[in-house]
């Protein structure tokens, strides 16, 4: 079990009310799976991927990360973990444009503390892995959308992450792009990278193996649909 | 580390405009407190210089009377059984750490037995001296020869003038050779000297003059030590000549061989005492009086930097939210608080080194224009150069400090929602 939520709740104080997000959340994810949280804005979704992505702390219930309870650690080592155990992508890309695609991707490898060569070899290998061999000196204001997020794609997963966390990886995305950047994180699942996405986009959720439903800070497994 | 300065560098690289205008509080700043400094050290310098004379580092320990200067002149005899300083006394000074060399002279200023001719050469000092006065005080010979040992051991009635008294008495004529009469005894003279190093006091104004202008305009007759006691004395008290080792030895060299000299005389004589010449400290005071003015303003070009400084802490703080993204971002992808406050603190910090660097060239510049236009000695301090950086390269550190814990302490998920 790499990713093991138990009766996550998370409330917001808003004024004098609570507003309840997360309601009760349960959500076991083995090594390897590919899974995509589908719900439509406000159901929770990004709180709860917050929470997966340790950026925030639930209310109350429990969370392991390959084993650990990460709801216990500091905010020093909710780094660590953020920078060796979890990949994100986000919607909107978040690539420094002013650093070229190979800066981009090298960035997390200064905080883990690799050495310049080494920093550059392998983010250069990330960059092949993701097909943009011919684009490494590139800036993002020079990369199209697909290619942008595929650079994105190449930050997360440059320090070898357990998880590949992705924020509505496609919703700025043409069809075209976003049907790429989805053969990407199929051919990552193939290599072994367990992958959690969170879309409120039905069509992409469909290229996970395993769908999720969240709707009012309720999660639901969709059955049927898994297997295609 | 070094990989955040060179990000620094991009960042403020790919701002130029805005970069400048925030380093320019700084750069004002430092300029102006480098060209003061310069000023001051300057002004010091020439201060020094104008009563140290030609730097050869030499100092006169005269016998004084009652805190005045002691001369023997026309009017004055010299005090009755005062013993010459011997040989033991001058190996004695020798061995000091702080001097290099020393030596002897009797001095007789306003004789009136001096004739060239039938011209009275009252105004002109008399001096008997050792075989190497002339080396250690910093004479050359221009013209005939020096004094040589036979002139000592055979008391030789010789001369050697100065090149002011050669001027002044012979004008045109060629003095070797010609007869100076002194207390009615002919005198040959032999040689004219200069002074090695030429040095003229730089006067920039009226109370420069008195300061340092010399007076003996008349210039010094030289004769060999032992033929003194032909026309003057033989007990009279003598005066040295010490050359310290270097201009910072002065001080300590004229207090030992004070005490040298005066512990030789202590059991005879209590009127007079040997006084080193304290250039030092009167260059001393004059450097304070100096300094007292240009501090103030020091104090008034700080207050630029301190300005200097709070616009970079605006700078920064408009930064760290332009910014709020990246900063959400790197949170996100593993940075630590460590990190993002390392990165904005090294960048205020590479801004203001930046803007130092630029403050203390442009000081330079600055302070030579002000030589070229007022005529004020300038100097740069390489020491205050090196100081100025590093003091703007620390204001960007206290000042970035704000910004930068406002950046490390923001709140990831609400730094990456904000577009």
């Amino acid at each position: 079990m790499i990713l093991k939520l138990e009766h996550i709740y998370k409330d917001y104080i808003q004024g004098k009310m609570t507003v309840p997000v997360l309601k009760d959340v349960c959500l076991n994810v083995e090594q390897g799976e590919y899974v995509a949280i589908m719900g439509p804005s406000g159901s929770g979704k990004s709180t709860l991927m917050n929470i997966v992505g340790c950026l925030d702390r639930p209310t109350s219930g429990s969370y392991e990360l390959t084993g650990r309870n990460v709801l216990a650690l500091n905010e020093r080592q909710l780094a660590d973990v953020r920078l060796h155990n979890i990949g994100f992508v986000f919607q909107n890309f978040q690539l420094l444009p002013r650093m070229t695609a190979l800066d981009n991707v090298a960035l997390p490898l200064i905080y883990a503390g690799v050495r310049k060569r080494a920093r550059r070899a392998k983010a250069k290998e990330a960059l092949i892995r993701v097909g943009l061999e011919d684009r490494v000196m590139f800036k993002p204001t020079q990369l199209s959308g697909g290619q942008k997020q595929r650079v994105a794609i190449a930050r997360a997963m440059v320090n070898k992450p357990d998880i590949l966390l992705a924020d509505e990886p496609t919703g700025a995305l043409d069809s075209k792009s976003s049907k790429q950047v989805m053969e990407l994180f199929q051919k990552l699942n193939d290599e072994g990278v367990t992958v959690i996405m969170i879309t409120h986009d039905s069509g992409i959720a469909g290229y996970a193996k395993r769908v999720v439903t969240i709707f009012d800070g309720e999660l639901a497994e969709q059955k049927g649909e898994t297997e295609q | 580390m070094l990989e955040n300065i060179r990000l620094s560098f991009q960042g403020i690289w790919s701002h130029k405009m805005r970069s400048f205008l925030t380093m320019l509080g700084i750069i004002i700043g430092i300029a102006s407190i480098i060209s003061i400094a310069s000023t001051i050290k300057g002004t010091n310098e020439q201060i020094k210089n104008n009563l140290i004379g030609s730097g050869n580092n030499t100092l006169s320990v005269m016998i004084y009377t009652q805190g005045y200067e002691y001369h023997i002149d026309s009017w004055s005899k010299a005090p009755a059984g005062f013993c010459e300083v011997t040989d033991e006394v001058c190996e004695q000074i020798r061995e000091l750490d702080s001097v290099e060399n020393v030596t002897r002279y009797n001095e007789r200023q306003y004789s009136e037995s001096i004739f060239y001719k039938n011209t009275s050469l009252q105004n002109t000092s008399v001096r008997s001296i050792d075989t190497d006065y002339f080396e250690t005080v910093g004479y050359t010979i221009r013209t005939g020869r020096n004094f040589i040992d036979s002139d000592y051991e055979n008391f030789r009635k010789v001369l050697i003038l100065d090149k002011t008294a050669a001027d002044n008495i012979f004008a045109n004529e060629n003095p070797i050779g010609k007869t100076i009469e002194i207390s009615g005894k002919p005198f040959t003279v032999v040689g004219v000297v200069d002074q090695t190093k030429k040095f003229t006091p730089n006067i920039n104004n009226v109370e420069d003059y008195y300061t340092y202008a010399n007076t003996d305009a008349l210039g010094y007759i030289f004769m060999p030590k032992a033929s003194w006691p032909i026309v003057y004395e033989y007990d009279e008290p003598e005066n040295v000549i010490v050359k310290a080792v270097s201009v910072d030895d002065m001080e300590d060299a004229g207090k030992k061989v004070e005490d040298i000299l005066n512990a030789t005389i202590a059991s005879y004589q209590t009127e007079y005492k040997y006084k080193a010449d304290d250039v030092l400290q009167r260059a001393q005071k004059l450097q304070d009086m100096s300094a007292a003015t240009n501090n103030q303003l020091i104090w008034i070009a700080s207050i630029s930097l301190l300005v200097g400084g709070i616009g970079v802490m605006n700078i920064m703080l408009v930064s760290v939210t332009e910014r709020t993204n990246e900063i959400g971002l790197k949170k996100a992808i593993g940075a630590r608080k460590g990190s993002i406050l390392g990165q904005f603190l090294t960048e205020a910090a590479v801004l203001t080194s930046i803007g130092g660097v630029i403050g203390v060239a442009s000081g330079i510049g600055m302070a030579q224009v002000i030589n070229k236009v007022s005529g004020v000695a300038v100097s740069i301090d390489v020491v205050i150069s090196g100081i100025a950086v590093v003091f703007s390269m620390l204001i960007g550190i206290v000042f970035g400090l704000l910004p930068s814990i406002k950046a490390a302490n923001l709140d990831p998920i609400e730094a990456l929602r904000r577009e």
